[in-house]
């Protein structure tokens, strides 16, 4: 068989002529991938996230090639890590530190999908694989999190775990099988350990492939919102779009030094962070018959798990005034026939369920759940429930700009709560914005609407360096 | 773009000042572990006292070698048993021993001064406090209590070192009607006085200690080994911790030469983007 004539020479073309996958795809994807030439601070976040990807699988494999899952060694053999290994405590920190970063570095990549639209039409699918690494992210930090065997490692396992038991019929018998024991043990550890170093970060990196590729193949957004494939010039290449290698590879290499300054800032220099990268508690071997006076999640799950705790048995009727009004609006929004008597029946369903006084309704930590659940899920839905005709909140209409403040301000507030122990006042601050969190998704498909939006330009605004 | 970094990071780890609440009040250590001779007084304190019933099961001999003792050193006035340099700290008392004598196993020190520590106070003040912090109590099963941990398991080993003190607590706190300021004073035999008088226009719960040592030479030595012990304690908690700290600043500044290296690079890629 002929071999495929290779533009290049020497090794470069006897491989070419032998693989050409290897140039068409890097050229696919680096030298001839063509990016808007504006992005700005908030596009440096996904090659992060990449970056602390590697950084977590490099130290991870260290990790393991000393840490020991069993209960009676695994907190002793991560302080061997940290003790006897050489460079132990530096592989450790850069791991630990890691997965504080990596929540932290999603955040804001997530958070700049929201403020430029990133996530809408033809984007719907990037953002979908982008959602489903954020679930195994944090799979992998629940699952990771048992392994050091600490007091919070083993009650937080425990609590989470418990949560399964609140769902009706098989939810104890669930819990049983999560765990492979009556509580969480030797069992649960090792299984832990196979989920958090193989199975998860199998899934993790088909995903993030996935992720890349579908981006790849719509393009990139930018703070403009504006589609550069749109306009292109004679060469057929878009007017604003430059080769993401070498300009943003540069570009990112520049990031990426100061995101390690801060980065290796912590590991050297504050590697606990204070309490919230590595707990005090966590400090204490597990102990099953000690719990400690306060479980908290790492800072990370904490507007969730203030959402869960929000949910008390007088806040369900709150929560179910919410859902009657809300399917009141669906009703009156949805023309007369069978849609709206659906929307009636699963309605009154989910009512019976929810109030306390019915002789059906499912017990509130149930429901906590399921709302804890849905504020994860919620984020899947943000391609179709963002109505705006406009893609960047530059020229959406000044307050929806303001709404998405207020939400990542109520996003704080409860991940702030959610480290601090229970009390009334702080549980009503829970509610109030365990309220408005649900409120800024799902009215979001009519105050998206609203509004007068500015024009969007036709091409990118750019200043040149 | 770093300032905005170091906002953002500041944002998402802002906590509030929490409500105080009504306990002992934490002294704070004097920060000693940078101190070798301090350092080494502590481990000579840890080996002697506390090595008995707590294990450093984590801590190897010969890294107080970074504390300035050599093998020899420490073979000769700090090992007591058959064991070598290369060991850890393992005590020979039977956990299961320990339960039935003290209601509870007297806890592995290796970590301890890091799990003692909260987001309200460092570790350090906390055992810097709790070991300074024991008051004779006739009351008590093991004939000590203390301010910090009361009912504490452990009884005040180091009794004679630091010497006979009376100690005089003072606590308001909310009763059937209203608040009430409790003032109990007692003595070096650990017999309590206790007087109680309710009180108006304040608003929290208190809780102030005072002691008054019988001799006080004793108790200003005995309070100086404390935070000896401790620094040794902290040490112990994380030993490679001064390298690491002297090897983050060489990265940090590594890096701080390799980012401006890289903004020069991008600039010169960047300039022909018009």
């Amino acid at each position: 068989m002929a071999l495929h004539k290779s533009e290049y020479k020497g090794l470069l073309g006897w491989i070419d002529s032998r693989m050409p996958t290897l140039m068409s795809e890097y050229k696919k994807h680096m030298s001839e991938y063509y990016a808007p030439k504006n992005f700005n601070f908030w596009y440096f976040f996904g090659s992060f996230a990449l970056v602390v990807l590697v950084i977590q699988i490099v130290t991870g494999i260290f990790l393991v090639m000393h840490y020991k899952p069993d209960a009676r060694y695994a907190f002793e053999s991560v302080e061997y890590i940290m003790r006897e290994v050489p460079g132990g405590w530096f592989i450790r920190y850069m791991h630990s530190t890691g997965a504080s970063f990596f929540f932290i570095v999603v955040y804001l990549h997530m958070f700049r999908g929201l403020l430029y639209g990133s996530y809408r039409k033809p984007r719907e699918l990037v953002w979908i694989f982008g959602c489903l690494i954020f679930l195994c992210l944090m799979g992998e930090a629940f699952f990771g999190y048992l392994l050091p065997w600490g007091q919070m490692s083993y009650w937080g396992a425990q609590v989470i775990v418990n949560l399964f038991s609140a769902i009706p019929l098989i939810g104890p018998d669930l819990s049983v099988w999560i765990r492979g024991d009556y509580v969480v043990s030797d069992a649960t550890l090792n299984r832990f350990f196979a989920f958090h170093v193989i199975a998860i970060p199998l899934v993790l990196l088909g995903l993030v492939v996935a992720h890349i590729l579908a981006l790849h193949d719509v393009g990139s957004n930018n703070p403009d919102g504006i589609e550069i494939k749109d306009r292109k010039g004679l060469d057929g290449k878009p007017l604003d779009g430059i080769p993401f290698h070498p300009y943003y590879t540069v570009h990112d290499i520049f990031g990426l030094a100061i995101f390690l300054m801060v980065f290796f800032a912590v590991v050297f220099l504050a590697p606990e962070m204070g309490g919230y990268f590595l707990e005090w508690n966590n400090f204490i071997p597990a102990d099953p018959l000690v719990t400690p006076p306060h479980i908290a999640p790492v800072w990370y799950f904490t507007p969730f798990y203030s959402i869960l705790r929000a949910t008390t048995s007088d806040f369900m009727w709150v929560l179910a005034a919410g859902t009657a009004a809300y399917a009141a609006l669906i009703y009156f929004a949805l023309p007369r026939g069978r849609w709206r008597y659906a929307t009636l029946a699963a309605t009154l369903v989910v009512l019976v369920l929810m109030l306390p006084k019915s002789p059906l309704a499912l017990d509130p930590k149930f429901w906590g759940v399921v709302l804890m659940g849905v504020s994860v899920l919620i984020f899947f839905a943000l391609p179709w429930i963002d109505q705006s005709p406009v893609k960047s909140m530059r020229y959406r209409p000044g307050w929806h700009f303001w709404l998405l403040i207020g939400f990542v301000v109520d996003f704080l507030v409860l991940g702030y709560l959610g480290t601090q122990p229970p009390a009334p006042t702080l549980t009503y601050i829970a509610q109030l914005g365990t309220l408005l969190y649900f409120a800024f998704f799902f009215l979001m498909p009519w105050w998206s609407r609203a509004g007068e939006c500015k024009p969007v330009p036709e091409r990118v605004t750019f200043a040149a360096h | 773009m770093k300032r905005t970094i170091t906002a953002v990071a500041l944002a998402l780890f802002a906590t509030g000042v929490l409500a105080a609440s009504a306990g002992a009040p934490l002294d704070r250590w004097p920060d000693r572990s940078k101190d070798l001779a301090a350092l080494q007084n502590g481990a000579r304190i840890f080996a002697n006292y506390c090595l008995g019933c707590h294990s450093a099961n984590l801590m190897r001999w010969n890294r107080l070698n970074e504390i300035g003792l050599d093998d020899k050193q420490i073979k000769d006035f700090l090992i007591f048993g058959p064991q070598k340099v290369g060991d850890t700290m393992t005590i020979a008392m039977n956990p299961k021993d320990a339960k039935a004598w003290f209601g509870k196993t007297p806890p592995d020190l290796s970590v301890i001064a890091r799990a003692r520590t909260s987001f309200e106070y460092a570790g350090a003040d906390y055992l810097y406090t709790l070991l300074r912090g024991y008051y004779r109590d006739a009351t008590s099963p093991t004939g000590w209590n203390n301010v910090v941990y009361p009912y504490i398991g452990m009884p005040h080993i180091l009794w004679e070192l630091q010497g006979p003190r009376e100690v005089t607590i003072e606590r308001t706190a909310h009763a059937v009607k209203g608040l009430v300021r409790t003032t109990t004073t007692i003595d070096a035999e650990g017999r309590a006085t206790v007087t109680s008088i309710p009180v108006t226009g304040e608003t929290g719960e208190t809780m102030t200690v005072s002691f008054k040592s019988l001799a006080p030479q004793l108790a200003r030595q005995y309070d100086s080994d404390i935070a000896d012990l401790v620094a040794y304690l902290v040490f112990m908690t994380e030993p490679v911790r001064a390298d690491r700290v002297r090897m983050g600043v060489w990265v940090l500044l590594y890096l701080a030469l390799f980012t401006v290296v890289a903004w020069r690079l991008n600039a010169v890629y960047w300039k022909d983007v018009k």
